[in-house]
């Protein structure tokens, strides 16, 4: 259900991005030098030559006078990219342009092609301006930080993960398994907002339809727990996750993020345990279920939290009941793991019909209030 | 087939259906719409809980169906004890995960208004579409545009919210509020068993009954979680003698001598707590005794007719007695086997003990054995635990009928008195 949305979402958001981004190589004959904003990056610096300019095509004449190769962007209030070049070598130059609305929007530069960036801010004004609350950009930009973070992350998670598969080695492979896929099981509504990475790297066995080739983490669990062997198939399997994962971590910044995606992001992430953790379909070889129950929970809360000041405003009993609930299912969580700075959980085929169905409890007692979180973003 | 099957009444049949003292819902009632208010008042508080009073009508109890009135919600007496009974049931009992009194209590009161809108048959809170985009509607949509359909929706406590360093309830306990005595035979899954609340939703629409329950469980997650719930269709017992009475799944008449709703000195006798009985908070309510009760339909219907009748002391026809010509004659004890169920179940074999049931067969798909899973869901209303359903099924532990039959699931539950108006609520004198 989500999925189709998401693939619906994925769409519009692509749609969106091409009307407001538009196309550096095409753009490039139309503007006229005199509209130009001049963008002298250095390693250390990223000035602009004008930090007002009028809405509509915007055209950036990028210098890079540093010594380390970077890259540029046009970034909306709340992170989300508009446009960027990237791969602009020491001593280059490069051209950027954009369809942009009126409002408030930052210019990075990146030396190195790392980090935040060095930042401007900068305004386009004409027409009508796009309100934006401060309290919900920066819920936003936090967001974003965070799920780009996330992906940093994995990667090298699991690429420990994909090492040990491709080295033969089935002990190592099975004790990073859970581990790679937490960054992953966090962000997972962004994550599936890109509607073709989330089948490649996290399907399920029974969802794998006619004529579609199995791949992902569920594929390696059922070679390492349930054949009990790892072949030529399953490198090269392991190769595809990482080659997929990466694009997942290049393309997760860009994702359409607003605080209501966020609110009910937050409540999908509950939906994902309630359907698929709590009865143990997820994981259904290594039972690492209550692994990716804690990232959804940890995920889903990183949301609430970030979104905390505008919901408390507006719903202040809403907020308190989640505080409430969110303590106690992770409460009931650490009951299955002995060492609260690990992620060693309870196999979930240990965990009993009665302690299963009070963890359910819990996610009810958590998601129904939690689905009210967006109307107390946007009241 | 249930513990009391065949209880005799001395209760002239032909008064189906109690009226309904019910106050203020702004509703029209059934009766109401017939002009028959004063009728139902003169059968006085006793009777209340019910809807239409058919006086000697013996088709209003189908006509009320079919007209999908709604039952008020208000009165001295819940709904859905002595009111007629309606053809769909969904009942769920449900632990309470709070600790705080207060709100639980919250619940009760949240609980109470959502049960006032739904059995007028609006839908809960600001309804189930036109609200904010961004947010789950209040109400789950899926009784949008059925009628009432005499939905009643009533409460129990179970004897597990009294514990000591719970609630403080403790001393306002009702005595008869224990758990049951182990009986020959019971079988019972802890998971189908107990609850500190039960809500039962009657309705003559299985929809309406589902979504009932469906959207209190919603309101209560968190502060509680559902145990467990079953479904239930065909009413095995009338609480309407004049109707015909209906058949259990072994296809036998059952619950002819019922409790008739609007008996009022057998209501006042065996089923409404009296002020005297205690506590005082649980007068004008009842003592609910619930069981999942497996039939093995299938080694039954192997059974020749010879045996299911002599099972059951009853002909499979008309249902009449063995020896007698029609079902509502005088059973002659004696004449049946010692064994068979009719003669176990009648109060002469119970020193009088009576009950009021509103049981419903279910039937919950195959056990992944082939095997149908079903039997009666039976449920059943007395003003004393120890002088009702206890003897009876004691005495039914030679029953014959225990060949076909097993007692899976079992909860009990103090009914509270009805709730009065619109600024009353469940449970209100248990916890103020």
């Amino acid at each position: 259900m989500r999925v189709r949305l998401s693939v619906a979402t994925a769409t519009a958001v692509a749609a969106a991005l091409a009307a407001v981004t538009g196309c550096a190589e095409k753009a490039d004959d139309k503007a006229g030098d005199g509209g130009a904003i001049k963008v002298t990056a250095k390693d250390d610096s990223c000035e602009v030559s004008k930090k007002e300019f009028a809405a509509g095509h915007v055209q950036l004449d990028i210098e890079n006078k540093g010594g380390k190769v970077t890259e540029v962007y046009i970034l909306f209030p709340d992170d989300r990219i508009v446009t960027e070049r990237e791969n602009i070598g020491p001593g280059t130059k490069a051209r950027l342009t954009a369809e942009v609305k009126s409002g408030s929007y930052e210019i990075a530069c990146k030396p190195g092609m790392k980090g935040d960036g060095i930042r401007q801010k900068v305004t386009a004004t004409g027409g009508k301006a796009v309100e934006r609350s401060p309290e919900m950009d920066a819920a936003v930009a936090g967001y974003r930080k965070y799920v780009q973070a996330q992906a940093d992350e994995t990667l090298p998670k699991a690429k420990v993960f994909t090492d040990a598969v491709k080295a033969g080695d089935i002990e190592a492979a099975k004790k990073a398994y859970a581990e790679s896929r937490i960054g992953w099981e966090r962000t997972e509504p962004v994550a599936e907002s890109f509607g073709d990475i989330d089948p490649k790297v996290d399907l399920r066995e029974d969802g794998v339809e006619k004529g579609q080739k199995w791949t992902g983490w569920h594929r390696l669990e059922k070679s390492l727990w349930q054949d009990k062997k790892l072949g030529p198939a399953d490198t090269a399997l392991a190769d595809t996750l990482i080659k997929d994962l990466t694009v997942w971590q290049k393309k997760v910044g860009t994702a359409e993020i607003t605080p209501t995606s966020m609110a009910n992001g937050a409540k999908e992430l509950l939906d994902e345990v309630a359907t698929g953790k709590v009865t143990g379909e997820e994981e259904r070889y290594s039972h690492t279920d209550l692994v990716d129950f804690k990232a959804n929970v940890e995920g889903a809360q990183t949301s609430y939290e970030l979104l905390k000041p505008v919901a408390s405003k507006n719903d202040p009993k809403l907020v308190a009941e989640l505080d409430k609930q969110f303590a106690a299912l992770n409460t009931l969580l650490d009951k299955y793991r002995k060492d609260k700075t690990t992620y060693v959980f309870a196999s979930y085929d240990t965990v009993g019909k009665d302690q299963r169905k009070e963890l359910s409890d819990g996610v009810n007692a958590l998601a129904e209030p939690l689905s009210k979180l967006a109307a107390a973003v946007v009241k | 087939m249930s513990a009391s099957d065949d209880q005799q009444t001395d209760a002239t049949p032909g008064a189906a259906g109690p009226g309904e003292p019910g106050t203020g819902t702004g509703t029209p009632s059934r009766r109401a719409l017939l002009g028959w208010g004063g009728a139902g008042l003169a059968l006085g508080a006793a009777a209340a809980g019910g809807t239409v009073a058919a006086l000697g009508g013996g088709d209003e109890t189908a006509t009320a169906a079919a007209s999908g009135s709604a039952v008020p919600f208000h009165g001295v007496h819940q709904a859905g004890v002595a009111t007629a009974v309606q053809d769909r049931l969904h009942f769920a009992a449900f632990d309470v995960k709070t600790k705080d009194r207060a709100e639980l209590v919250q619940l009760l009161k949240d609980w109470t208004r959502a049960a006032e809108r739904m059995t007028a048959g609006l839908p809960v809170g600001e309804g189930a579409f036109g609200g904010l985009a961004e947010a789950p509607p209040d109400d789950t949509g899926e009784a949008l545009g059925l009628k009432p359909s005499r939905l009643t929706l009533t409460i129990g406590f179970g004897p597990s919210l009294f514990t000591k360093d719970r609630f403080g309830l403790e001393g306002r306990r009702p005595k008869g509020l224990a758990e049951l005595p182990k009986f020959s035979g019971d079988n019972l899954d802890p998971a189908r068993s107990g609850g500190d609340l039960c809500v039962q939703a009657c309705a003559d629409d299985p929809q309406v009954a589902v979504h009932a329950i469906r959207n209190l469980a919603r309101i209560g997650f968190g502060t509680v979680a559902v145990r467990w719930s079953q479904l239930g269709f065909g009413k095995t017992s009338s609480t309407t003698p004049d109707a015909q009475t209906p058949r259990n799944l072994f296809g036998f008449k059952d619950g002819t001598r019922n409790i008739a709703g609007t008996d009022a000195p057998a209501l006042e006798k065996h089923v409404w707590v009296a002020q005297k009985d205690g506590p005082a908070w649980l007068a004008g309510g009842s003592y609910l005794v619930a069981r999942r009760i497996r039939m093995n339909v299938e080694t039954w219907d192997r059974t020749s007719l010879q045996e299911q009748e002599d099972i059951f002391g009853r002909d499979k026809g008309k249902g009449a007695p063995v020896g007698k010509a029609n079902e509502r004659d005088e059973p002659f004890l004696p004449a049946m086997l010692p064994t068979s169920h009719v003669r176990l179940a009648h109060p002469n074999s119970n020193g009088g003990a009576r009950m009021l049931r509103r049981g419903y067969s279910f039937t919950d798909g195959t056990d992944g054995l082939g095997r149908l899973d079903a039997g009666l869901f039976f449920l059943a209303y007395q003003r004393d635990i120890d002088k009702g359903f206890v003897p009876v099924q004691r005495s039914l532990a030679r029953d014959d009928l225990n060949e076909y039959i097993q007692h899976v699931g079992s909860a009990l539950f103090a009914v509270p008195p009805g709730v009065r108006d619109t600024d009353d609520w469940w449970g209100r004198a248990l916890f103020s």
